[in-house]
């Protein structure tokens, strides 16, 4: 009953699948940038890529200014809220944590309309400040969160799920209020931003959101091994030599981040952090090694798809992206709530 | 010098009981069994021995090092600990799961070298789980996965192995495989094999020594014939036992007796 010698006993990683990814978010955005009202053609996308022809081509100037900016948000986004959502998962040990479902999205949501408030978002504020107000709320809600839910140092899935709930709730109505103080000529941005919101925001934004997922990704690979041995509970991770409590602090600040990040760019769009890592599960196993970079590739593809189908389904409207994450979302989450097994620690 | 060393350890939760005044050496090579009954302190001491909870008084020598100086990676590579309950949160692969056993050993990179393969591959063979190491843990029955959870340890190639009640739940086919793994484990290393049960025949059987521990403290410490006794049995426990020696071992047998207010030991 011997293995053959040679053989690894488990896959190291999967380049193959990995550049698979990369190739559909690749298709995804070129998709992204060609499709639309005004139809974009292959030359006039690279000469718009090559910084040539704005002046006399307006296609050219559009893919420059609208459509390109707002395929690469979208990238970044799908990319941060699924990390983020990976690494919820990974610390709550349970495939139903997401940003959205945790509440954590909607702490972020009220950092930034705070932010609006005091006047340090828009155009006389900085992204970056704006960022750090939403990885504020993130933190906030999250933290409560866990608190809340936590029994007897264990996190149950009906208490996780019911306290991300009251959470949530708790601060969307902290969002209206704020919200409601706002000056009206504010309120409309204000509002398209709460629907989940990927018109192009400027370089700046753009730059910060790139920052934090090259930040956030770098410590989920970091801490990939780790979170593998905290799927086996927090007692055999210690006695692995895994210091549990600093991982889940880790990883736990860098999910928040990204959560933060992203709401603070374009606003709350849910269950992409809860789709994403499961599809990626399904396609290459648990092990966050491989998962890590698979789910930050797929999380963008996701996004960039499904921004497309927002705007192109309803032409010449568009319709929030976020009605299409849930769309997907919902039943996902449906389903992996009545197939769990009985004993398992979802 | 011994493997494992308890001197006065003293440890309660915010909650409820611990352990008191805990003091005993074992040596290398010794294969020692704790029995006694819910909530003694049992699971408390290896929860101990393997630094999850830190004694509030005394201290704990693995290999001559104290505990409390000791780094978590560095005392897995001394402790392996196979708990009562393993399951993983995702749906890992047999043989991902026994090469997390390597985590200790191979934490300065992320993947799992030749060496490391091999030994989760010799984990595998002894714990007879080859054919299953492509299996989802998930999709094993009960048995398979405590022997999964011993291939994990094993792995792990620590000296000194704790088993918190490894046999419970397992049918008898099981529970043999379990015990004929750990057994040639330890003949193998000649390390510390120190295994809960609540199966005192089980524990009096395999085990060298026999810790008898009753409301957190050491109610007796010796050969299982000299704490496998009526007396010992029923001040722990707290009802009457018949002890007999074993037919084809000769080690004690116990049986709990039922309406009987009186004791007796009776041979066959």
């Amino acid at each position: 009953m011997s293995l053959a010698a040679e053989a690894p006993l488990v896959v190291r990683s999967r380049p193959g699948v990995l550049a698979l990814l990369a190739g559909v978010l690749l298709v995804g955005l070129t998709l992204s940038v060609m499709v639309g009202t005004v139809p974009v053609g292959p030359g006039q996308m690279l000469r718009a890529l090559a910084g040539t022809g704005a002046a006399e081509d307006p296609a050219v100037a559009i893919v420059r200014e609208i459509r390109l900016p707002r395929a690469v948000l979208a990238g970044l986004v799908g990319a941060c809220l699924a990390l983020a959502g990976l690494g919820f998962q990974a610390i709550s040990r349970n495939p139903l944590a997401d940003p959205s479902v945790l509440g954590v999205s909607s702490g972020a949501s009220f950092g930034v309309v705070v932010a609006m408030l005091i006047g340090l978002a828009g155009s006389s504020g900085h992204p970056a400040l704006v960022t750090l107000f939403a990885f504020g709320g993130a933190v906030l809600a999250a933290v409560v969160v866990y608190a809340v839910a936590r029994l007897d140092g264990r996190l149950p899935v009906t208490t996780l799920l019911l306290s991300g709930v009251i959470i949530g709730l708790f601060f969307n109505s902290c969002v209206m209020l704020v919200t409601a103080l706002l000056a009206s000529n504010e309120l409309q941005a204000v509002v398209f931003w709460l629907m989940g919101n990927l018109a192009p925001v400027g370089a700046g934004p753009l730059t910060i959101l790139g920052l934090t997922l090259t930040a956030g990704a770098l410590t989920l690979v970091r801490q990939a091994v780790r979170m593998n041995v905290l799927a086996l509970g927090e007692e055999q991770a210690l006695q692995l030599g895994v210091e549990a409590e600093r991982v889940k602090r880790v990883v736990f600040v860098a999910a928040s981040l990204l959560t933060g990040a992203s709401v603070a760019a374009a606003g709350s769009i849910g269950f992409v952090g809860l789709i994403i890592p499961h599809a990626a599960r399904l396609l290459l196993g648990p092990d966050n090694r491989t998962l890590v970079p698979a789910t930050g590739l797929l999380g963008a593809a996701f996004l960039v798809l499904a921004d497309l189908v927002a705007r192109r389904v309803a032409a010449p409207m568009e319709i929030p992206v976020g009605v299409i994450t849930a769309f997907c979302g919902a039943p996902l989450f449906v389903y992996l709530l009545r197939t769990r097994r009985g004993g398992e620690p979802l | 010098m011994s493997l494992v060393e308890l001197q006065d350890v003293t440890f309660r939760y915010r909650t409820g009981p611990g352990v008191q005044d805990i003091t005993f050496p074992i040596e290398a090579g010794e294969f020692l069994g704790i029995v006694g009954p819910n909530s003694a302190g049992k699971s408390t001491l290896l929860r101990l021995l393997s630094k999850v909870v830190v004694p509030a008084r005394g201290r704990i020598l693995v290999a001559g090092q104290d505990l409390a100086a000791t780094s978590r990676l560095h005392l897995a590579r001394l402790v392996a600990v196979v708990p009562q309950e393993f399951q993983a949160a995702f749906p890992f692969r047999v043989a991902e799961v026994v090469l997390m056993g390597r985590f200790p050993h191979a934490a300065g990179g992320p993947w799992a070298g030749p060496r490391d393969q091999a030994v989760a591959r010799a984990a595998l063979e002894a714990t007879d789980l080859a054919a299953l190491a492509g299996r989802r843990l998930d999709e094993l029955s009960g048995g398979e996965r405590q022997l999964v959870s011993i291939a994990r340890a094993l792995a792990q190639e620590a000296p000194i192995l704790l088993l918190d009640e490894p046999t419970a739940h397992l049918d008898l086919r099981h529970q043999v495989a379990v015990l004929d793994v750990l057994l040639a484990h330890h003949r193998r290393v000649r390390g510390v094999t120190i295994l809960i049960s609540h199966d005192l025949n089980l524990a009096a059987e395999h085990c060298d020594r026999i810790l008898l521990l009753a409301r957190g403290r050491i109610q007796a410490l010796g050969r299982p014939e000299e704490v496998i006794t009526p007396g010992l049995l029923e001040a722990a426990y707290g009802c009457p036992v018949a002890v007999a020696a074993d037919p084809l071992s000769g080690r004690p047998r116990v049986q709990g007796l039922l309406g009987r207010r009186e004791s007796s030991a009776v041979t066959s």
